[in-house]
């Protein structure tokens, strides 16, 4: 990404994207109180919902589900019709800033063309039972969710984790319970985290409707895979590592692909443990731990760009390095479309290398990139625990590979892994590099001493569990 | 104080670097709401939790690895519980904490920091950042009966989830859980 590149993008925001936003917004704060008995506000702002979405083949159900709840009336089928609503406006939201990415970017982006297939089937009781959860949420509203309430949710859980087609639900699930269990009592609470919460409450409607998640067929490829860099996402039951990549095939221009492993766990295993717990995919793991690409047969590939990963048909390949893979691929690359349920601004993380550029830190702490007198913050907070990457590296580097992300109304850059030019020359770190374990004495030293976590757990699982 | 609250103030300089400059903090779909959960020695007390109004967690015997002791503390009232799996009351428990909940204390601060859990116990410190030795000498409570079961069930799902298989079909929910920690 050039300075030129960088001011497109940065030019003020979309039409439109202010007024979504903030009708989003009254319906995130009605959510606050909750929705037992609707408030003129509350009225008001269901109503701005309603009339974000007028235009479009919403507008009728929505209208209804409005009316119904703003009476008082909270059947599940309304307040599924609300969570598709903002999900609707967040939607054009995300189309909105991912176009203006890919004109700054010159990125060509694939249409979604694709027909669903059948959606795996999951038992209609255990939907019914997260939606009724839900549904007390609404109802209690974010103030008035306690203890209680928090392990009511148990026991569903624990069962919807159980079905593997439903491991979407289960881990979003898992993770909005733990915060709320944090929290609680929530009444008590300075400040909520008011959009995060009704986004994670809306999507887990969406996902908990019969038919919610879609199921796309998946086309074969083969070819070879030249990683980018790898993204981490964790709460703590669920671990997932995300490797952004070129793939190159014979029969078509290079794509932009993504790899996806992810592993329960439980909340004292954390930092570089954690790779550990994905012992599915050696290959994979050894080629990140030794930048190498991969030479994949018959992989499938979702429609939305993301490889269904079968480590058996992927082999190592020679060292590539992803600077390298970057600076000569990634600006022609083929960038996939996004299901239409996924898109969401937090959903947005394109792949880009910056170089020549100077890191700033202000005196609130927000680090920042400057490139050709255009700034754009770094998030630091988005380093892994489970990786070198640091943000002292990331301020002395001077080439970054990493992800565009948009929240709160601002781009920021996460950075996946950086060059650092030094008197010996460059070096290099990613936050992929400890894969196959952690290469810095210091680390494995530390890690010795807290002992082996995942090792003590299996052993007591082995012993107790099954009796 | 609230988890909000206390993950500005309470953990180390990235977190800070985050919440510093959050004006528009409510609006973002990435905050960080739960404190970070600091690594510990899991061999003595494979699990402790702050949850159903406990201070909670299982201790494995020092003599029997088939055994362990199932410890909690009642927040509020400070009801001191500690009993084998089985149900068998720990003999060491008479009116004052017992060896497995000083263990479980102990790790409760590693794991959560002192502050998180005196804050969860209400037990009044005079410093946030208390040890577990200035915690345990100020809790008030006495033997109460805690049914083991419900507190063994929940270890058992705990361990369940290391035997819940790896999956590599895309999670896209994760998004919103940036892994974080990278302060070394």
């Amino acid at each position: 990404m050039r300075g030129v590149q960088l001011a497109e993008l940065l030019a003020g925001a979309a039409p439109g994207v202010t007024e979504a936003l903030d009708a989003v917004s009254g319906f995130d704060e009605a959510l606050v109180p909750g929705l037992a008995r609707p408030t003129e506000e509350q009225r008001d702002a269901l109503a701005a919902l309603a009339g974000a979405v007028a235009v479009t083949p919403l507008r009728d159900r929505v209208r209804e589900a409005v009316e119904k709840v703003a009476a008082g009336s909270l059947a599940d089928e309304h307040l599924a019709m609300l969570a598709g609503a903002r999900a609707a406006l967040l939607g054009a939201v995300h189309d909105a800033l991912l176009e203006r990415v890919d004109a700054a970017l010159g990125r060509s982006r694939a249409a979604w063309t694709p027909t669903e297939t059948a959606a795996a089937s999951a038992p209609e009781n255990l939907l019914a039972g997260v939606r009724s959860w839900l549904r007390e949420i609404a109802i209690a509203g974010w103030r008035g969710v306690d203890d209680e309430l928090v392990s009511a949710s148990a026991q569903t859980v624990e069962a919807v984790l159980a079905v593997p087609a439903l491991r979407r639900l289960a881990v979003l699930l898992d993770g909005l319970a733990a915060e709320l269990r944090g929290a609680s009592p929530v009444a008590s609470m300075d400040r909520l985290p008011v959009r995060r919460w009704a986004d994670l409450w809306s999507r887990a409607l969406l996902l908990a409707q019969t038919g919610g998640v879609s199921e796309w067929g998946a086309t074969p490829v083969s070819g070879r895979l030249l990683p980018l860099g790898v993204d981490v996402h964790e709460h703590g039951t669920a671990v997932q590592v995300q490797v952004y990549a070129v793939l190159e095939c014979a029969d078509a221009p290079s794509r932009l692909v993504r790899a996806s492993v992810t592993a329960a766990k439980v909340e004292t295993i954390v930092g570089p443990a954690v790779w550990r717990l994905l012992r599915g995919t050696p290959v994979l793991l050894g080629a990140l731990a030794e930048r190498r690409a991969l030479e994949v047969a018959e992989m499938p590939l979702l429609p939305g760009g993301d490889l269904v990963w079968r480590d058996e048909r992927a082999r190592p390949g020679d060292v590539v390095e992803p600077f390298t893979v970057a600076r000569l691929q990634l600006g022609a690359a083929h960038a996939p479309a996004v299901p239409p349920l996924e898109r969401h601004p937090v959903r947005i993380a394109e792949p880009v290398l910056v170089e020549g550029y100077t890191v700033t830190v202000s005196d609130d702490g927000q680090a920042r990139m400057e490139l050709d007198g255009h700034s754009l913050a770094l998030d630091m907070a988005r380093l892994p625990g489970c990786g070198p990457l640091t943000p002292g590296l990331v301020a002395a580097s001077s080439s970054c590979l990493g992800l565009l992300r948009w929240d709160g109304g601002r781009w920021l850059l996460q950075p996946l892994g950086v060059q650092v030019r030094n008197r010996r020359g460059t070096t290099e770190t990613h936050t992929a590099d400890w894969a196959l374990g952690p290469t810095d004495a210091k680390v494995v030293r530390a890690a010795a001493k807290a002992g082996d976590a995942v090792a003590v757990l299996r052993e007591r699982a082995g012993r107790l569990l099954r009796r | 104080m609230s988890a909000v609250r206390s993950t500005v103030s309470g953990t180390g300089r990235k977190d800070e670097i985050v919440n510093a400059v959050m004006t528009d903090w409510e609006q973002r779909s990435v905050v960080r709401v739960l404190p970070p959960v600091q690594p510990r020695r899991l061999a003595k007390v494979p699990f402790v939790e702050l949850a159903d109004g406990r201070l909670q967690g299982v201790v494995s015997s020092g003599s029997d690895v088939e055994r362990v002791y199932v410890s909690s503390i009642t927040a509020g009232s400070h009801g001191l519980s500690c009993s084998t799996n089985n149900n068998r009351p720990c003999g060491g428990l008479r009116g004052a904490p017992c060896k497995h909940l000083h263990a479980l204390v102990e790790e409760a601060v590693l794991q959560y920091g002192g502050a998180r859990v005196a804050r969860y116990l209400r037990v009044d410190v005079e410093e946030p950042d208390c040890s577990a030795a200035d915690l345990l000498g100020r809790l008030h409570g006495r033997p109460a009966s805690i049914p083991a079961a419900v507190v063994f069930s929940r270890f058992l799902r705990h361990l369940a989830y290391l035997e819940v298989p790896e999956s590599t079909e895309p999670v896209p929910e994760l998004h919103w859980f940036p892994a974080t920690g990278a302060v070394r």
